[in-house]
């Protein structure tokens, strides 16, 4: 077991690194500048410039400066925000963003979860069919439609909630389910079908036939075993979030990290731009750690290699 | 009754993968056809009549310059259609020579081939793409190239899969043995087999692509020049509709329909085709 845990470390470490580097030469290849604007600046301005953000270094040794800085959490200046480095937007942003990203989880797992196993259980009744059309609908429904049509029936004709702020629970609800939607469908469409698979098996007959009572079947045997499928899934679906939390703060005009990386890139503010980059690749490295273990954990068969 | 419940689904499965087919077509078509089926011309600047409500005259009502809205509609489908089928076809092309050749090969260039697959297919697509478009730049050949990048490697994995399981069919042996070259036994012999999981990936990285662009365009980081007279994207006529949905929500309801619909009818139309090809899956 703790070769497994080492191993799967090592590996988040060297696609930390992998990804560091990759945005690394992304963006020296990147045409354009920060310090492009419709002025020209005074060529003693734009050198003292490089000399500050030792930009006239060569690449190898700006390369190991930055990688150095990795090491030791520091993320470098921002090129925009004169006042505060990237490391310090992170901290005050990165809060804000992650608990959008947890009540979007929670939220699709407290509807997926019964949704999928009253659709399975009752699998072609009409609430079956109902859940797949609504699950079909939340999937292929883009974060900034939802959203929009949300702020649009509850914020704009009804005036139950506002929108575009961030400040207390009810303003949280809306964004939460923009985000938690897709996920949510994604689960209960997976659910639906793994439980489905499930309780056509024999070990289930062989439970019914011991005369064990319904809920027993259900939750004990059928959905332990569909547990599985739905655990692979979390880390694809952390990315899912991560994507869709750009959109979600966008759109709700929520001060996180998503919104201050589209600034960043419309501004190219590279040490931002990179220092986000890491910090996503950060979460999902650590969600597939996760993932990993609980794998690990459930099925023995994996600890082997 | 299970079987008839089968033939029940079955039935219904069929009559949806025709509706999305028909459904995809006619936006296609409509697409390309925008500048002759329009009902007004793609540029007019009517300041008589902006932002009006649907009406007969302007089925989908008018934007803030006075613009036909059912005529910018059109013609976004023209931009969507050609950055959804654009990206797939790079992304084909880039993806499937990949896995192709690294199942081809196997041993360790595989597996080191295959990592790096890993690890972009770990990474959120939205945030590569943004990574890429500030290299290649906002404009179309850029954007579609970097979506291309971004979803070439699902289609790594699965022809990678499916070539690992094509060198072991006997006719692969049977024409190793005859002394076929490998030009030949990939493009003769395990190419033609391995087209169905193939198409069935092109189907739903279409509509991924066009849910990709139209949320950049929404975001402001899609195209640079939203207003060419091509076409502008379904995602930037949303975005301007977003800015006067609390007043004028039409112009925001129509792009926004246009694309959710055709999401969902590529989407259906891909798990009909996936149902089809594979009845063994069921």
């Amino acid at each position: 077991m703790l070769t497994f845990i080492l191993q799967r470390l090592l590996h988040g470490l060297a696609v930390i690194w992998f990804v560091a580097t990759l945005t690394f030469i992304l963006l020296r290849l990147a045409p354009g500048g920060p310090f492009d604007s419709e002025r020209k600046l005074p060529p003693e301005v734009l050198a003292n410039i490089e000399t500050k953000y030792h930009l006239d270094e060569p690449l190898s040794k700006q390369y190991l400066r930055y990688l150095a800085g990795i090491i030791h959490l520091d993320l470098g200046p921002s090129y925009k925000y004169l006042d505060r480095g990237v490391k310090e937007i992170i901290l005050d942003t990165l809060p804000t963003s992650a608990l959008l990203g947890l009540l979007a989880l929670v939220f699709a797992l407290m509807v997926s979860f019964p949704t999928g196993l009253i659709a399975a259980y009752f699998r072609n009744s009409w609430i079956d069919r109902f859940s797949l059309l609504t699950a079909t609908f939340g999937i292929s429904v883009p974060h900034f439609i939802l959203g929009a049509l949300l702020i649009w029936l509850f914020a704009v004709q009804l005036g139950w909630l506002q929108a575009g702020r961030w400040d207390n629970t009810a303003s949280m609800i809306l964004p939460t389910i923009t985000l938690g939607a897709a996920p949510a469908a994604y689960i209960a469409a997976l659910l639906r079908s793994t439980l489905i698979e499930a309780l056509g098996e024999d070990f289930i007959r062989t439970a019914r036939a011991k005369g064990l009572r319904e809920d027993a079947v259900l939750f004990k045997h059928a959905l332990r075993s569909s547990l599985l499928p739905v655990l692979t899934v979390m880390g694809p679906l952390t990315a899912a979030l991560v994507t869709g939390s750009f959109v979600v703060e966008y759109v709700f005009a929520i001060p996180g990290m998503g919104r201050f990386f589209i600034t960043a890139v419309t501004d190219r503010d590279y040490p931002l731009i990179m220092g986000v980059t890491l910090v996503y690749t950060a979460i999902l490295v650590g969600a597939n750690f996760l993932v990993d273990l609980c794998y690990a954990y459930v099925d023995p068969r994996i600890r082997v290699y | 009754m299970a079987r008839s419940n089968q033939q029940k689904n079955g039935r219904v499965s069929d009559r949806l993968f025709i509706f999305s087919l028909v459904f995809v077509v006619a936006i296609a078509a409509a697409g390309f056809l925008a500048p002759w089926i329009s009902p007004y011309g793609a540029g007019g600047f009517e300041e008589k009549q902006i932002l009006e409500a649907p009406s007969l005259a302007h089925l989908m009502g008018t934007d803030g310059l006075g613009r036909d809205l059912l005529t910018r509609v059109l013609f976004g489908a023209r931009v969507s259609m050609a950055v959804g089928i654009g990206t797939a076809l790079i992304a084909l092309v880039i993806g499937s020579a990949y896995g192709l050749i690294s199942g081809f090969i196997g041993g360790n260039l595989d597996h080191l081939m295959m990592r790096l697959v890993d690890i972009f297919y770990g990474l959120p697509d939205m945030l590569i793409f943004i990574l890429l478009s500030l290299l290649f730049g906002r404009n179309i050949g850029g954007l579609l190239l970097a979506l291309g990048l971004v979803s070439w490697v699902r289609f790594a994995r699965i022809a990678r899969g499916q070539m690992l399981q094509a060198k072991e069919f006997l006719f692969v042996e049977g024409a190793r043995a005859m002394g076929a070259s490998r030009r030949r036994i990939i493009l003769h012999h395990i190419l033609p087999n391995i087209l169905g999981p193939i198409i069935v990936t092109l189907t739903f990285s279409i509509p991924a692509a066009i849910l990709a662009e139209s949320t950049l365009s929404f975001i402001g980081l899609g195209i640079n020049d939203p207003y060419s007279a091509w076409g502008t994207s379904w995602g930037s006529l949303a975005q301007d509709g977003w800015r006067a949905m609390r007043t004028y929500p039409h112009i925001l309801f129509f792009p926004a329909t246009a694309i959710f619909l055709t999401v969902l009818a590529f989407n259906t139309l891909g798990n009909a085709l996936s149902d089809l090809l594979n009845p063994r899956g069921k």
